[in-house]
């Protein structure tokens, strides 16, 4: 409970979540601090829908965004499980890039010189100091590249973009941004765009619909398989509600996005990653594949990112299992045993898990105590509860490769 | 039934007074996902922070609204919060308390009161 929703239990007192994400971040771990009018805020192609349908509406990154609808952040957990859930992630920044893909590779540690047409592979912009800028998704459209970034980093991305890749960044302005998640994505979707059924986890394709052209990708932010569909702004809220006019779909807020995500072990920008934390230590060294350790090393951040990578890094992002029921949240001190007085880890993201039925939490731990199986103390409310360091994810990912 | 800014009713029968939050309060704090409550027989202070409740969005407090002696929790809900939401002035009271002074729920609004306040 905070104040944002307009009533106070005694005062909210979640250490760190409840005040309003520290950074600007991509999704509804936190009920946002109503810091500013509505009116400053940029409204998505979906506003009205969403209204409609008795969204709760909440000022995150710059929009507002429905953070729960009447059916609650657990059912619609749950339901995007069992069923499909639609998501409005339009305040996500779209960019185009007509550039040659090695080009981006001066910015991503990523192998997009490699990324065949029509795939999709995530990314992470890196400083200079080996810190992630941003996390993204990186497409190769063939005669270009389409990059998906994160909503309270779009502006900061895009000038970074254009300092380097000039008057090859095109920002998407017209269009919105849905996902469709959940085991009956695939059959919901293939409906309205044949062909959606034949991608694999990670193709990207354009599909022709009564929609106009949506630009379609097999992926998402859930664990789930499903589809992030790109469309025309004044087609999504027809498009959003022929999806919805079937049974299976319902339509689901950042809160339950937040606790798919972290389930599904997937990091918020922000909140779980940001300047000061590594690729290597979020334990993200999958997204830099080999030819970039060892041939195109050319990468902000190589020489510590490549050091972390050979010799290891001093802290590892790491999953957590709080015992009993009490969700140890983000900004939860840890220590190693019950009594020493020196911290050493912060949990960076905490919640209840529904489809786990149990708190769930992610932090940061020296390297000699981020083996699963290590029991951890964390501060909950002046008690240090134990937690089990635990491999992510909480929820093994139901993708269709 | 009186009731607290804190979004807490009490129902006082024959001296015990029963303790829960309102079906408002269950509704903005959406799902309830982990409660815990004093131990019997505690003595407690009005605005003592004696219960936490988190929901799926936040921790909580809920402050004792009077002075007096903790004399029957509800484990019921401890073993499953979700009632708290289902059923919160019934099944899913939270506390009973001995008052030590009546007369501090003279100034806690009535039901009318508590409707006009939540508007």
């Amino acid at each position: 409970m905070t104040p944002a929703e307009g009533i106070t239990i005694s005062g909210s007192r979640t250490e760190g979540a409840s005040n309003g994400p520290k950074r600007p971040s991509d999704a509804g771990r936190d009920i946002p601090v109503r810091d500013r009018a509505m009116s400053d805020l940029k409204r998505t192609g979906l506003y009205e829908l969403h209204v409609e349908l008795g969204a709760r509406m909440v000022p995150f990154a710059g929009w507002e965004m429905p953070v729960q609808y009447p059916l609650g952040v657990m059912k619609e957990h749950l339901h995007t499980r069992a069923a499909a859930g639609l998501f409005d992630v339009s305040h996500m920044g779209q960019v185009i890039l007509r550039c040659p893909p090695e080009a981006l590779e001066a910015l991503v540690p990523v192998d997009v010189a490699g990324l065949a047409e029509g795939r999709q592979r995530y990314g992470l912009f890196t400083d200079e100091s080996g810190g992630i800028l941003d996390d993204l998704m990186i497409a190769n459209r063939g005669d270009h590249l389409f990059l998906v970034v994160n909503a309270a980093m779009a502006e900061r991305d895009i000038a970074h973009l254009r300092e380097h890749l000039g008057d090859a960044v095109e920002p998407v302005t017209n269009r919105a941004l849905l996902a469709l998640q959940g085991p009956k994505a695939e059959e919901t979707l293939a409906r309205i765009a044949p062909g959606v059924a034949e991608m694999r986890f990670m193709d990207v394709a354009v599909i022709p619909s009564d929609f106009g052209d949506l630009w379609v990708s097999r992926s998402g932010y859930t664990g789930e398989d499903g589809y992030e569909i790109s469309v025309e702004e004044t087609n999504a809220d027809p498009l959003a509600r022929a999806i919805l006019a079937h049974d299976a779909v319902e339509t689901i807020g950042l809160g339950a996005r937040d606790s798919l995500r972290l389930e599904a072990g997937l990091c918020l920008y922000g909140t779980d990653i940001d300047t000061t934390t590594t690729p290597v230590e979020a334990d993200l060294g999958w997204a830099i594949q080999k030819v970039r350790r060892t041939e195109r090393t050319d990468f902000p951040g190589a020489d510590v990112i490549l050091d972390q990578l050979a010799n290891g890094a001093p802290r590892k992002r790491v999953g957590l299992l709080p015992e009993g029921r009490a969700p140890m949240r983000a900004g939860t001190v840890l220590y190693a045993d019950e009594t020493d007085a020196d911290p050493i880890g912060t949990i960076t993201s905490g919640a209840f898990g529904p489809s786990i039925e149990g708190p769930m939490s992610m932090g940061y731990l020296p390297a000699d105590r981020a083996t699963p199986g290590t029991t951890v103390y964390g501060d909950v409310r002046g008690k240090r509860r134990p937690a089990t360091v635990t491999p992510l994810p909480f929820r093994p990912a139901t993708y269709k490769r | 039934m009186k009731f607290t800014e804190e979004h807490e009713w009490l129902d006082d029968v024959d001296g015990i007074v029963t303790v829960g939050i309102t079906a408002h309060a269950a509704e903005q704090l959406g799902d309830i996902v982990f409660v815990e409550l004093p131990d019997p027989g505690a003595s407690v202070s009005k605005d003592d922070e004696i219960v936490v409740i988190e929901s799926v969005k936040a921790a909580s407090d809920i402050l004792a609204p009077i002075d007096g002696e903790i004399v029957e929790v509800n484990e019921a809900i401890v073993e499953d919060p979700a009632k708290v939401n289902e059923d919160p002035e019934g099944e899913a009271w939270f506390f009973k308390i001995r008052p030590e002074d009546v007369s501090q729920m003279d100034d806690l609004m009535d039901e009318k009161e508590y409707k006009e306040f939540i508007g």
